[in-house]
C-alpha cells in the first residue's frame, strides 16, 4: 500500500534472493563473474522461479564451471535455500595472509653507505647468498625464509619442448610441395624455387604434482614458489596439482604474476594443508580424472613427495607405472635425496622408484635450479 | 521453437532414442531458449556427442560437426578460398580471351564469388541455419582457436572481406564437448551453459538399452546393466564403462546366442566392455564372484 518502503525490507524479491545467492557462492569460492550472475537470474526467469528444482539446475548450467564447483555449488546451495535458521554458515577460514614489503630486497645489505667498505659488505652478502642457496629450506628463520623467497626469482625454468604435427617453413628440410606449386601456380605455372619445410615445435605440457602431506610441510612453501616460477615462465602449459588426502588443481592460483598473491590463493583453495597421504589413491584419482583423459599424455610429470605413503605401496607402484605409460618422462624429487646418509628406502620410494626416469633432490635452492635444468632438457 | 518447457525437450530427444534426467533437459531447454551454447563435459562415453545428434534430429535440424584437433585454424573451421579453381577460372577467361584491358576489375570480382567459397563447418552452420553445431572435443584445440570460436559465439557472424558479412538468421544450436585434457578458457566458458553428465541410473540405462539395441532380449539386458552398474561403483578399474560400451557388450552376448550372462561367454566378450589388459583381469575375477552369488 505504501508506495515508498515495502520493496527490499519487507518483503526480498525473487531477484534479490537469486542475487544473494550468487553472492555466497562466490564467498565460497566459485568464480562467479557478473555476466555469470546475470545468465543465472536469466534461466531462472525461463524456467519460473518458484521452483526448488529449477532454480537448483539453472544455477548448475549457468554459474558452474567445472566439477569441481559442482560439489560446493551443491554445498552452498543447501546451506543457502535449506537451511534457514538465521544463523550464519561457518566460512572457510582464510589463512592469515602477510603482505611481505617490497623494499626488503634480497640483497639489502649491499645497498648500504656506497663507500669503501661497500665492498666488503657486497662480498659478504653475496657469500651469505650463496650459502643461502645449499641450505635446507625447511630448516630455516623466518627472515632467511623471506629473503630465499625473493632469490627464487633467479630460477628461469624454460618449458621442455616438443614436435608438433603441423610443418612450419624453412631454410631446408623436406620439400614442401605444396607451397611450392602455389608459388609457381603464382607464376602462371612457371617453375620456381623450391620451398622446405620442417616439423614445428611446441612447449610441452609440464605437470606438477605437490605432495602438501605433514611431513612435507616444510617444503610447500618452496615447492609452490617454485611452481610459480614454472607456470610463469610455461606460456599456460604448466600445470598445477597439491596432493594431500585429496587432489587439488591450484594452475588457476599459480596463474597470478605476483608470488605472495599466488600463494595465498593457493592457500584458500587448498583444503588439506598437512594431512595425512595417501599418495597411490591420491595419484589414481588424478590419473582417472585428469592424467589419462589428456592432461598427463606426453607430459613431463614431476612429482614432489618424500614417499612416505601411509596406504598401500603396491597401488602407489601400479599407479606410477600406469602414470609412465602415459607420461613423456616421470621425474622424482624427493626432498630427502640430497642429504647425506639418504637412502631411498621407505615404502612408497621402493614401489614408485622403479617407473622413474629421474630421482632428483630438492631440498635447497640450488637442488631447483638443477631440477629446473632436469624438466627444461626432458 | 515448440518446445515450452523442459519436460517436452525431455519428450522430444526420448522420441529420438536418447533418454535424458531432469538435469540434463532443463539445461538443453535453457540453451535452445536463451540461444546460448551449450558446454557438456563428462567420463567419455555418456553420450555427450550423441546429445548433438538427438538434438537436430527431434528439432529436424541438419547437424554441422567441427572435429577440434591440434593446430585446427579459422581456414578449417570456417571458409577457405578454392585456389586451385580460381587459377583455373583465370586461365579459362585468358584462354576465351574474355580478359581485355577494360573488364580487369571485372574478372578480379569474379574471382571472389560464392561458387570458388569452400564453406567450412561453421560457415556451414550460419548459412544453413537454423541448424544444430556440433563443436566436438573442443579442449584438444589450441588456446588461440578458442578466442576465435567465442567471436564467433558471441555474434553469431563471420565476416568475409571479399564477400560480406554473413549472418545466421536464427543462431545456430550450438553444442561444444570437452573431455577436460586441459581447462577451457574462462571467457568461453562464461558464454555457455555448462552441464556435466554422469553415468545413468540403473533404470535409466536399462531403457537406453531397450531403445538403442531393441534386439537384445529384456533379461539379458537387465543382467547386463546391473553387473557393469556394480562395475563402475568397484573404483579400482582403470577405465570403467560407459554406456557406449554397455550396449557393445550387451550386442556381443546377444550375438553369441547366450540368453544370460554365463562366464564363458562373458570372457570371451570382455573385449567389448574394458579396452586395458588389468582391468580385464580383475573384472573376469569379479564376474565369478558376482555370476556364483
Amino acid at each position: 500500500m505504501t508506495p515508498h518502503d515495502d520493496g527490499p525490507t519487507t518483503r526480498r524479491q525473487p531477484d534479490e534472493v537469486l542475487l544473494g545467492f550468487t553472492l555466497a557462492l562466490r564467498a565460497a569460492g566459485v568464480p562467479v563473474t557478473q555476466d555469470r550472475a546475470q545468465g543465472f537470474l536469466a534461466a531462472a526467469a525461463e524456467l519460473g522461479a518458484g521452483d526448488r528444482r529449477s532454480t537448483y539446475l539453472a544455477g548448475r548450467a549457468t554459474l558452474c564451471a567445472g566439477p569441481d564447483d559442482l560439489e560446493r555449488y551443491d554445498q552452498v546451495f543447501h546451506a543457502y535455500f535449506d537451511a534457514r535458521d538465521g544463523l550464519p554458515r561457518p566460512r572457510p577460514s582464510q589463512p592469515p595472509t602477510t603482505t611481505p614489503s617490497l623494499s626488503q630486497l634480497p640483497l639489502d645489505e649491499g645497498s648500504g653507505t656506497g663507500d669503501e667498505p661497500g665492498e666488503d659488505v657486497l662480498r659478504a652478502a653475496a657469500s651469505e647468498v650463496e650459502v643461502l642457496r645449499h641450505r635446507d629450506v625447511a630448516a630455516l628463520t623466518a627472515a632467511e625464509k623471506h629473503r630465499v623467497a625473493g632469490m627464487f626469482a633467479t630460477l628461469h625454468p624454460r618449458p621442455p619442448r616438443r614436435r608438433t604435427a603441423r610443418h612450419q617453413r624453412w631454410h631446408r628440410g623436406q620439400v614442401d610441395a605444396s607451397r611450392t606449386l602455389r608459388a609457381s601456380l603464382r607464376r602462371m605455372g612457371e617453375p620456381a624455387d623450391i620451398a622446405w619445410r620442417r616439423r614445428g615445435t611446441r612447449p610441452r605440457r609440464v605437470v606438477l604434482l605437490v605432495d602438501v602431506s605433514g611431513s612435507m610441510s616444510g617444503y610447500a612453501d618452496a615447492l609452490l614458489r617454485l611452481a610459480h616460477r614454472f607456470t610463469q615462465a610455461g606460456g599456460g602449459t604448466v600445470e598445477t596439482f597439491t596432493l594431500g588426502t585429496r587432489v587439488t588443481h591450484v594452475t588457476r592460483a599459480m596463474r597470478l604474476r605476483d608470488p605472495e598473491r599466488a600463494l595465498v590463493a593457493a592457500g584458500e583453495t587448498v583444503p588439506d594443508w598437512s594431512g595425512g597421504t595417501r599418495l597411490g589413491e591420491t595419484l589414481r584419482f588424478f590419473l582417472d580424472r585428469w592424467g589419462q583423459r589428456g592432461m598427463a599424455r606426453g607430459a613431463v610429470v614431476v612429482v614432489f613427495s618424500d614417499g612416505w605413503e601411509r596406504g598401500d605401496p603396491t597401488l602407489l607402484g601400479e599407479q606410477m607405472a600406469r602414470l609412465r605409460r602415459i607420461a613423456h618422462r616421470v621425474v622424482w624429487v624427493n626432498p630427502h635425496r640430497g642429504k647425506a646418509g639418504y637412502e631411498p628406502v621407505q615404502q612408497g620410494v621402493v614401489a614408485a622408484l622403479p617407473h622413474c626416469d629421474d630421482f632428483v633432490a630438492g631440498h635447497s635452492l640450488a637442488t631447483f635450479a638443477e631440477l629446473v635444468e632436469v624438466v627444461s632438457r626432458a | 521453437m515448440a518446445l515450452e518447457s523442459p519436460e517436452a525437450v525431455a519428450a522430444r530427444l526420448g522420441e529420438t532414442g536418447y533418454l535424458c534426467d531432469d538435469a540434463l533437459a532443463t539445461v538443453t531447454f535453457l540453451a535452445l531458449r536463451m540461444e546460448r551454447p551449450l558446454l557438456l563435459e563428462g567420463e567419455p562415453g555418456t553420450g555427450k556427442t550423441a546429445l548433438a545428434e538427438a538434438i537436430a534430429q527431434s528439432l529436424d535440424l541438419p547437424l554441422v560437426r567441427l572435429q577440434c584437433y591440434e593446430g585446427i585454424d579459422a581456414t578449417q573451421a570456417l571458409y577457405d578460398w578454392d585456389f586451385p579453381r580460381q587459377i583455373l577460372h583465370l586461365r579459362a577467361l585468358e584462354a576465351t580471351g574474355g580478359v581485355g584491358p577494360t573488364d580487369v576489375e571485372e574478372a578480379e570480382k569474379s574471382l571472389y564469388d560464392d561458387r570458388f567459397l569452400l564453406a567450412r563447418p561453421v560457415l556451414q552452420a550460419l548459412q544453413a541455419s537454423p541448424a544444430v553445431l556440433l563443436v566436438d572435443e573442443v579442449d584438444r584445440a589450441d588456446d588461440e582457436f578458442e578466442a576465435f570460436l567465442l567471436e564467433v559465439l558471441s555474434t553469431y557472424q563471420v565476416s568475409i572481406p571479399e564477400l560480406g558479412t554473413v549472418r545466421a538468421a536464427t543462431p545456430p544450436v550450438v553444442v561444444l564437448t570437452s573431455n577436460r585434457t586441459r581447462e577451457l578458457h574462462d571467457a568461453l566458458k562464461r558464454r555457455c551453459l555448462y552441464h556435466w553428465i554422469e553415468h545413468p541410473g540403473l533404470e535409466r540405462e536399462v531403457e537406453i538399452l531397450r531403445s538403442r539395441a531393441p534386439e537384445v532380449s529384456e533379461g539379458l539386458r537387465r543382467q547386463v546393466v546391473e553387473v557393469v552398474q556394480r562395475l563402475r561403483d568397484r573404483d579400482d578399474l582403470q577405465k570403467p564403462p560407459g554406456v557406449a560400451e554397455t550396449l557393445d557388450w550387451a550386442r556381443a552376448l546377444q550375438h553369441l546366442g547366450s540368453a544370460e550372462i554365463d562366464l564363458a561367454a562373458a570372457s570371451a566378450t570382455l573385449g567389448a566392455l574394458v579396452k586395458y589388459r588389468e582391468d580385464a583381469e580383475r573384472v573376469r575375477q569379479a564376474l565369478d564372484q558376482m555370476l556364483r552369488a
